[in-house]
């Protein structure tokens, strides 16, 4: 599903070399919740960027449910991220002064989706909103904001929900709601890369990737145990027979 | 994105800041109403003038004595009667229709002690063709009156307007003392807008009891049967000239020749450089009105930075993003244009109108021209002036554009 080899990226400032991710290799199987922890400066932020396609690796390979795109341009970066990658970040990112449905509807507008309202509302309903469809951002509260951002990450059926510190700006039990949801979703055959580093949300995931210094220092299962090859893809799975 | 949704983006981007995209807009329209106002101006001062000119009679020839050239002799021999009547002549040619000499002065018109300085024109019967001229009141002076020296004139308006208070029929018949000699009223001219101040007499009327005796001339003026003709009158006039004077040198012409519709010429071109400079002032407030639009493009751009790192994260391509700023651009300019062209276009009307009552003002003339034009530019304002700031929309990073606070 995710795979990356050996992908390094290198900042340079002046004649100073920062080496943000060095020489890392990862792979995500289909349906998988991946969470990333580390310390701030491990990396985590330029993985992110990196697996979310908007920034591209200095050298190695990513592949994204079999396409290489560490080599592709902007524009097929864009339509990469509208296909396959679906957003979750900490401060929502929601368009202000429009509805939950035409937020959610966003990423079918760069799709040329024809049923782009119908899709949205199944999202909507997906994240358990579909009555709030019409309510703007600021009348919503931040758990349900998030709940909107995920059901537009899920619009577009992507191969991978890419979730950045999703709880960062949440009370405790908004963030076990969230929490929640991602494992459902993961549990309903998404794969989910969470970057967090809350220990307490990183623990619902089933694997938990830890970056040091631009270096995967530790991959263990998560707390709520179970092997993590072993419930892949669920046969009900929809981006898992997607991507197969 | 179709270019309905995009509209649609671009058209909610544009209310969120009314204000702002209204004030943008009035900068264009501004721009826009003085380029269709100025040009109907100037249309309609060009008209006017036009008008006058032609009302003169296109097919007039003037021929008067050089200013600049020096003949052989070292002695300029100015125009006299004999050059009148070797064109007289010479007016057998199908092409001429009357030659008329024009002898000019200034004096002292007075009546029941109401003075008033005019130009004095000592002329032949055929001064009314000669010079377009039509008489309000009475009739010209005959033919017989020339050869008699009779003491008989035609005023024109302004000496009317002084004499006898505006009164042409009171006019007529008065005795008016001219210099030192007593004249009858025996017409008055119908006013032309050009050349009110005036009387008219017989020329050797003019002569004896004016400016001397002497057979000179100032002008003569040569009727051409058509507009058509008056090039090839011209010459025939020239050579006329050129033979009566013994001139074979041309740089020695003591004596020009010029038609009214040369004068026409020239007139249409000092009109058109006047239009044209009006337009350039109302191109440089359209120009202005395009850095505003300019700017304020950029201000959204940099507002909205965290949406396009949205669109972007999401799946915008640059296209989708440049296509959406630049409808709003084209959108704010455009409806400025409308904007201007409606008021332009009632700036205008309103000018016709006011300026069909009031004399003295050249009533503004509309052309379609303008107004297509006025708001192409307005759009390709919108185009050219948000092209910038869209291409710097388009082209952020969606990392930084992301993380812009």
């Amino acid at each position: 599903m995710i795979q990356l080899d050996s992908i390094s990226k290198v900042y340079r400032t002046g004649d100073s070399e920062v080496r943000a991710l060095d020489e890392v290799d990862l792979a995500v199987a289909a349906g998988e919740l991946v969470a990333i922890m580390g310390p701030s400066g491990s990396g985590k932020s330029t993985m992110m960027n990196i697996l979310g396609c908007l920034d591209a690796p200095s050298s190695g390979r990513y592949l994204l449910g079999g396409t290489d795109v560490s080599r592709l341009d902007d524009d097929d970066l864009a339509d990469i991220r509208n296909q396959r990658i679906g957003f979750v970040f900490q401060a929502y990112n929601l368009l202000a002064r429009t509805s939950a449905l035409a937020n959610v509807e966003l990423p079918l507008l760069y799709a040329k989706d024809r049923s782009r309202t119908r899709r949205a509302l199944a999202a909507l309903d997906e994240v358990g909103l579909s009555d709030r469809a019409h309510h703007l951002p600021n009348e919503l509260s931040g758990g349900q904001q998030q709940r909107v951002a995920i059901a537009r990450a899920l619009v577009t059926e992507p191969t991978m929900l890419l979730a950045d510190e999703p709880t960062g700006n949440l009370d405790s039990s908004a963030s076990a709601e969230i929490a929640q949801l991602l494992v459902r979703l993961s549990e309903a055959g998404r794969t989910v890369v969470l970057i967090t580093h809350e220990a307490e949300i990183a623990a619902c995931a089933k694997r938990i990737v830890r970056l040091r210094d631009g270096r995967i220092v530790g991959d263990t299962a998560g707390d709520t145990a179970g092997d993590t090859a072993g419930d892949t893809a669920a046969p009900e799975n929809r981006s898992g027979a997607e991507a197969g | 994105m179709t270019f309905h949704e995009a509209f649609r983006v671009a058209w909610r981007g544009l209310r969120a800041n009314r204000l702002r995209s209204l004030l943008t807009m009035l900068g264009i329209m501004i721009g826009v109403a003085a380029v269709i106002l100025l040009i109907a101006l100037g249309n309609g001062t060009s008209a006017r003038l036009n008008q006058q000119i032609a009302s003169l009679g296109t097919n007039l020839i003037g021929v008067f004595q050089s200013r600049g050239n020096v003949a052989a002799s070292g002695r300029n021999q100015p125009l006299t009667d004999k050059d009148v009547k070797a064109l007289q002549t010479a007016s057998e040619a199908p092409r001429i229709l009357s030659v008329t000499p024009v002898k000019q002065a200034s004096a002292v018109l007075n009546f029941q002690n109401s003075p008033w300085r005019t130009s004095i024109a000592g002329s032949t019967q055929d001064y009314l063709a000669a010079f377009h001229r039509t008489m309000a009141r009475g009739s010209f002076f005959a033919d017989s009156d020339v050869h008699t020296s009779a003491r008989v004139v035609v005023l024109g308006d302004k000496p009317v307007q002084k004499l006898f208070g505006g009164v042409r029929a009171g006019a007529l018949g008065q005795k008016i003392r001219i210099g030192r000699q007593t004249f009858q009223v025996v017409g008055v001219l119908e006013p032309n807008g050009l050349n009110d101040d005036i009387a008219v007499m017989p020329i050797s009327a003019a002569r004896n009891y004016l400016v001397g005796g002497d057979d000179d001339v100032d002008q003569i003026v040569v009727e051409a049967t058509s507009q058509a003709a008056v090039p090839a009158t011209m010459a025939k006039v020239t050579r006329v000239m050129l033979d009566r004077h013994s001139i074979t040198n041309l740089s020695q012409k003591d004596f020009e020749v010029h038609s009214n519709l040369e004068l026409l010429k020239q007139y249409t071109q000092v009109t058109d450089v006047f239009t044209l400079f009006l337009v350039a002032i109302a191109a440089i407030s359209l120009l202005v009105g395009g850095i505003g639009v300019m700017n304020i493009m950029l201000v959204t751009v940099t507002e909205r930075t965290r949406e396009i790192g949205i669109r972007k994260a999401v799946g915008a391509r640059r296209r989708a993003i440049l296509k959406q700023f630049l409808i709003e651009s084209v959108v704010l300019a455009g409806i400025g244009g409308i904007v201007g062209v409606l008021v332009g276009v009632g700036l205008s009307l309103l000018g016709a109108t006011i300026g069909a009552s009031v004399g003295q003002f050249a009533p503004p003339q509309l052309s379609t021209g303008s107004v297509v034009l006025a708001f192409t530019v307005s759009l390709c304002i919108g185009l050219f002036f948000g092209a910038y700031p869209a291409n710097r929309a388009a082209r952020l990073r969606p990392i930084d554009a992301l993380r812009y606070e």
